[in-house]
């Protein structure tokens, strides 16, 4: 189990710094850099020289690379000061440190991500488990038919309808924002929750029909089949034996969603103008921010690597049979 | 995901698998399948749906003949329409529902006046077929590579896997946003203006760079079952070559997941293209499309929330009908694969 933690830990480093050389080259190989586009059109040969050495684009690209890289583990000096061990650069637009911001911005994305995979787990597993259990049943119809369709709404669709509803016709709710859970748990909910629950609503969905079909396939499994005929009941055998089962698959599709729902919440940042990640890569992108994208993709890629290891390790526990081999 | 192989294999590659197929006594597998699907009623209305979109799509510049309106022609401000305002002084539609008229069958745009049917048709046509091109790039190359580790193995195998691993764990929607303007920018100067088929070659490329590892995965899994069966076993003894292997004992047996992918795949490249649009990093003002549509409505929801309700139903409905195509499909190759 070490062994394996090790060996999945040194792969994401090695995709991290692969994933970072690759947005690093591609930025660099574009023909504008920052400089030129800070410069405008009418550019002195003078001013535009200035501008590089101020932002170190004057030195080889290896270099530019090298610091860095290394400078997320070393920590980085720079005129205006020094910048410690995870340094991401000092963003070239705004001359703000790259990790400050992203660690400012980077829990309205967390509450986002991580509430909306809350609700959609528990009510997602929840409601398809229960339609499993009385499948035929009025209730299995309404779940199965509102999955249908709530899966196929979009996060900017139905943002935008919930807005209306609950902010601006009605008056029942504050337009959501984010305020620090330490600050005020209370505003940081009644702000979030809004933007959590249409996010999480898609999901829901698709979890709903997942863990419906999952544990109807786990029902007509042989071992439960024999719990049954041995005269266990019905209640027992469901959350005793297969309810266990099911939940393989829902960890499977829960790991390969992990990019899809920062990319969720990413829209749903841009959707109720939230100030997370997504706005800060809009942001470094329009703007050729070099520091501020690598930063921005570095740090999402290394979320999203950081839940796969665990969803892996969450197997073992709930199938002993994985050896994780 | 679907079952690996739905068909019986050994049934369809007797011997000489490709000519005899339609001349085999009974029904091929594929009017077997046919046969299931006409049955399926929910399929085959969606089925309808689908093409009706992709009929109003194609048929876009005629439908916007046949209201007389066009996607472009700011109705609000545009000094020829003063006699037929569309916009009140605050720059918001006059009449119900987002200024619904005659002249105007779902509506204006607030602020310019531009009209919402036209949009959404010219939108429609950008984004389903962008949609379909990038679907069939991502999807032709996630067969051949996953035809290539499938069925070579060993280090082609391990090396196209961890390249695929690499590309999956890409944070996906951060890489679209932050890359789209980069590769415009290869194409032309940021500080001029990107011309829109630039920036829809742009989007093809990112798009298909990002995608087709969900197809090359399946694509070789499948393979891999396959590579084990007796018929390919078989094939290889009396001396058939590589190539002819793929092509006529296991790609026939691919098709299956591959079409059911298919029918997944598509819907989701169209609310990715949208998302581009919407995110502001997609097609930009004044070019027609989805996405774009949405960016406004979310705009103007707070004045005109009618805006995004025609698009986004009609989104809503496509998605809808695809994915239980989709299903149909699966179920109709695939009998065996309940809900």
């Amino acid at each position: 189990m070490l062994q394996f933690i090790i060996r999945r830990t040194v792969g994401a480093v090695v995709t991290l710094f692969l994933i970072g050389a690759a947005t690093f080259f591609l930025f660099v190989a574009t023909p504008s850099d920052y400089a030129s586009l800070s410069c405008g059109k009418d550019c002195s040969p003078q001013r535009l020289a200035d501008i590089r050495e101020a932002l170190g684009l004057d030195l080889p690209i290896a270099q530019q690379f090298w610091d860095f890289m290394s400078g997320i583990v070393m920590g980085r000096d720079y005129p205006t000061g020094h910048c410690s061990a995870p340094c991401l650069g000092q963003s070239f637009y705004s001359g703000d440190m790259v990790w400050d911001t992203i660690m400012d911005r980077f829990p309205t994305t967390l509450t986002l991500t991580a509430g909306g995979a809350v609700v959609f787990l528990i009510v997602g597993i929840g409601a398809g488990m229960l339609a499993a259990y009385r499948r035929g049943s009025l209730l299995d119809k309404i779940a199965t038919g509102g999955s249908m369709v709530l899966s196929s709404f979009q996060i900017y669709f139905l943002g935008p309808i919930v807005l209306w509803i609950f902010v601006y016709s009605t008056g029942l709710m504050e337009n959501p924002k984010y305020v620090p859970i330490t600050q005020d748990p209370f505003g940081w909910f009644m702000g979030m929750l809004l933007p959590v629950l249409v996010m999480s609503t898609i999901f829901t969905a698709q979890y709903t029909r997942m863990a419906r079909s999952s544990m109807i396939e786990q029902l007509a499994e042989e071992h439960v089949r024999t719990a049954r005929a041995k005269g266990m009941s019905k209640p027992y055998v469901f959350f005793r034996y297969a309810w266990r089962g099911s939940l393989i698959p829902i960890v499977t599709v829960f790991g390969m969603d992990v990019s899809g729902m920062l990319g969720g919440a990413v829209v749903t940042e841009l959707t109720f103008s939230l100030q997370g990640i997504g706005r800060l890569a809009v942001n470094g992108a329009t703007n050729k921010d070099l520091p501020l994208t690598m930063g921005v993709m570095l740090v999402g890629a290394f979320f999203i690597l950081l839940i796969n290891i665990l969803t892996d390790i969450a197997y073992a526990y709930i199938d002993p049979r994985i050896r994780l081999s | 995901m679907t079952s690996p192989v739905a068909l019986d294999p050994e049934l369809e590659s007797t011997p000489e698998p490709a000519e005899g197929e339609q001349k085999l006594e009974g029904r091929s597998p594929g009017q077997l399948m046919w046969q299931r699907f006409k049955r399926d009623r929910t399929g085959v209305i969606c089925a309808w749906v689908v093409i009706f979109y992709f009929v109003v799509a194609l048929c876009a510049p005629l439908l916007v003949k046949l209201s007389g309106t066009d996607p472009y022609t700011l109705y609000g401000q545009d000094p020829t329409y003063a006699d037929k305002p569309v916009l009140d002084d605050f720059g918001l539609p006059l009449g119900y529902f987002g200024g619904v008229s005659a002249d105007h069958w779902f509506g204006v745009e607030p602020q310019f006046g531009r009209d919402l049917f036209a949009m959404l048709v010219y939108g429609m046509r950008t984004s389903l077929f962008m949609a379909l091109g990038v679907t069939v790039l991502m999807m032709g190359t996630g067969i051949v590579l996953g035809l290539i580790g499938g069925y070579f193995g060993g280090k082609t195998d391990y090396w196209l896997g961890r390249v695929t691993d690499f590309f999956l764990s890409f944070p996906q929607q951060l890489f679209f946003i932050a890359f789209m303007p980069v590769v415009t920018a290869f194409f032309v100067d940021p500080r001029e203006e990107t011309p829109t088929y630039f920036r829809a070659l742009a989007m093809l490329i990112v798009l298909w760079v990002l995608g087709w590892m969900s197809m090359s995965r399946l694509v070789r899994s499948t393979v891999l079952s396959l590579r084990e069966r007796e018929f390919v076993e078989a094939a290889k003894v009396s001396g058939a070559s590589p190539a002819r292997i793929i092509r006529k004992e296991i790609l026939p047996n691919v098709v299956t997941p591959i079409l059911v992918q298919f029918t997944y795949t598509l819907p989701s490249t169209i609310l990715t293209i949208a998302f581009l649009s919407f995110a502001g990093v997609g097609f930009v003002e004044p070019t027609p499309d989805w996405g774009r549509l949405f960016a406004a409505g979310a705009k103007y929801t707070q004045q005109d929330p009618a805006f995004i309700f025609f698009p986004g139903l009609a989104l809503v409905i496509f998605v809808l009908a695809f994915n239980l195509l989709g299903d149909s499909v699966r179920d109709a190759f695939d009998p065996k694969s309940g809900r």
